[in-house]
């Protein structure tokens, strides 16, 4: 068993304490929410998309460190990036979340490798991938 | 025989689980109200079911059918004097919340109409307000859920009876802790004519239960809270209502005559039993009745009052808040800004095992404005090491989410 303080990575802390982007987005051209209805945690992933390229983002809901995190960290991958790009990303997360724990993650992962104590604990998969199931309905429905 | 088990370490022993090393730590259980943890006896029980018991009840003659019909008949009278009924308005379910659908579907089915009412309150577990839910949207009666106050207790003055037909209600909250005031409960819908069922699943292991005192009509309870095995359960249902009930699931078992295309079903409880009954957890229950004998449920009950208070105590310490205000040791909180996933999985990581959601009671903590609480709750064998232990985990909590 792994100690579950490995789950805790700084960075997840400080994103759980002092999120980025976390607030309404009221001219979005892109949001989803999605729950969980096991525990009751939501969450809403918002963007702006002009030609192309995502120019806002941020997020709103409630659940643990880990989607909020999770969430946190997603919008601030998304500056800059097309849909698509991001979307990839997304696909990475999935994967790397999937693969045995002391396996190499993906390239281009950045600071998501934080992550990689969840693979110890399946409970907690979908709490790290909420935002993400979020953000990929939402910039799906382009 | 019956062993007297009277002191907390002889207690322990009964219990394998709590050997059990968690992350390197002793074992702090402290999830007994979603399942209890299993002595020893029942363990024996459920492998000489499986062994020796070993037909198929009521209908062989053999040697092996004959046993396991006797465990199951046993085991019925057990219950019965466990909840102070008779052997007859023992049903065996799958637990508490196929106990109450059977009731929501059987008598529901039969009773229910456009402008009935059905009361619940807003601190039932999902599995006594679901089955109501969907009765009430089939049969075009009306759900009103009565009203409880911060402190988690239902506000009797403010249920309306009128048109109620039946009342369905918590004996112990599994969030709050708190104890419905049943008999009155009784008396109010019995004035009116309605019917009142009891989920019992969180009172059975810390409360005496005693129907007729009680005054309800109907008392369900799961056996895994008991002590006994999971997927094993109980609906006690005063006698003339059962016979008055149609049956609710068909089968073999519970037939009288079988024609081509219509057939005449038995009396209750059997009426209710369609299938080869649940063997081996209804020995596990005998079992679980016995060993809640042998450890004197009165004795523990002060045993957990203690342990409950020091809980209260050690969360107040931390800066949690409790919802509610618990009578029972099952204690629900928040602490502020970490959310009760991170709280169960960094305990967990200190032996302590607790739990963390809604609890399958989502009306409660919107009425408590939280989406979601940690809790910990005690059985026979929780002690004030294990409360210390927690109070250990909740430091560390905070050395992660200062």
């Amino acid at each position: 068993m792994t100690d579950p303080r490995a789950l805790y990575h700084d960075t997840i802390v400080d994103h759980d304490r002092n999120p980025r982007h976390e607030g309404p987005l009221p001219n979005a051209t892109h949001s989803a929410t999605i729950d969980n209805p096991l525990c009751g945690d939501i969450v809403t992933m918002r963007f702006v998309v002009e030609d192309g390229v995502i120019v806002d983002a941020a997020f709103e809901g409630r659940g643990c460190a880990l989607s909020r995190a999770s969430a946190s960290i997603a919008t601030t991958r998304a500056f800059g990036q097309t849909p698509e790009q991001l979307l990839e990303l997304a696909g990475k997360f999935g994967q790397f979340l999937q693969s045995a724990p002391n396996d190499a993650p993906p390239l281009d992962l950045g600071e998501l490798e934080v992550f990689g104590g969840v693979r110890s604990f399946k409970s907690r998969r979908t709490c790290a991938c909420l935002s993400f199931r979020a953000l990929t309905s939402a910039l799906r429905t382009s | 025989m019956l062993r007297r088990v009277v002191e907390l370490a002889a207690r322990r022993r009964d219990f394998p689980a709590l050997a059990t090393l968690v992350n390197g730590r002793r074992l702090a259980y402290l999830d007994s109200a979603a399942t209890a943890l299993r002595p020893q006896a029942v363990i024996d029980a459920v492998t000489r079911a499986s062994t020796h018991d070993a037909g198929s009840p009521y209908r062989g003659v053999h040697a092996l059918a004959e046993a396991a019909t006797t465990v199951v008949e046993h085991t019925r009278v057990e219950v019965a004097r466990f909840l102070n009924g008779t052997a007859g308005e023992i049903i065996f379910t799958s637990g508490a919340t196929a106990a109450i659908n059977l009731v929501a579907q059987a008598w529901g089915r039969a009773h229910l109409g456009p402008g009935d009412v059905v009361v619940a309150t807003e601190l039932e577990h999902h599995s006594n307000l679901i089955p109501w839910q969907m009765i009430c949207a089939e049969r075009g009666a009306e759900l009103r859920l009565a009203p409880v106050d911060d402190d988690g207790r239902i506000v009797l003055d403010r249920i309306q009876f009128d048109r109620v037909k039946l009342v369905a209600v918590a004996h112990v909250s599994n969030v709050a802790g708190t104890i419905a005031p049943i008999a009155e409960l009784a008396r109010r819908a019995h004035a009116v004519g309605a019917l009142l069922l009891v989920d019992g699943a969180q009172a059975v292991a810390h409360l005496p239960v005693d129907v007729e005192a009680l005054g309800c009509d109907f008392y369900a309870f799961s056996a895994h809270k008991l002590y006994g095995p999971t997927g094993t359960g109980v609906l006690w249902g005063r006698a003339g209502i059962l016979d008055a009930m149609p049956p609710w699931q068909g089968g073999g078992g519970m037939i009288r005559s079988v024609g081509a295309t219509t057939s005449t079903y038995r009396e209750a409880p059997t009426r209710f039993e369609a299938g080869t009954p649940n063997v081996i957890g209804i020995a596990g229950l005998g079992a679980a009745i016995e060993y809640t004998h042998a450890i004197d449920l009165r004795t523990v009950h002060s045993d957990e009052a203690r342990v409950h208070r020091a809980l209260l105590a050690v969360i107040r310490a931390a800066g949690g808040r409790i919802l509610g205000a618990p009578e029972i040791a099952v204690v629900a909180f928040e602490l502020p800004r970490v959310h009760p996933h991170d709280v169960a999985t960094l305990a967990d990581g200190e032996g302590v095992a607790l739990r963390s959601g809604h609890h399958c009671a989502a009306p409660l903590h919107h009425r408590f404005g939280v989406a979601a609480s940690a809790r910990v709750s005690v059985g026979c064998y929780t002690g004030e090491d294990d409360v210390a232990q927690f109070a250990q985990a909740l430091a560390k909590i905070r050395e992660v989410f200062p």
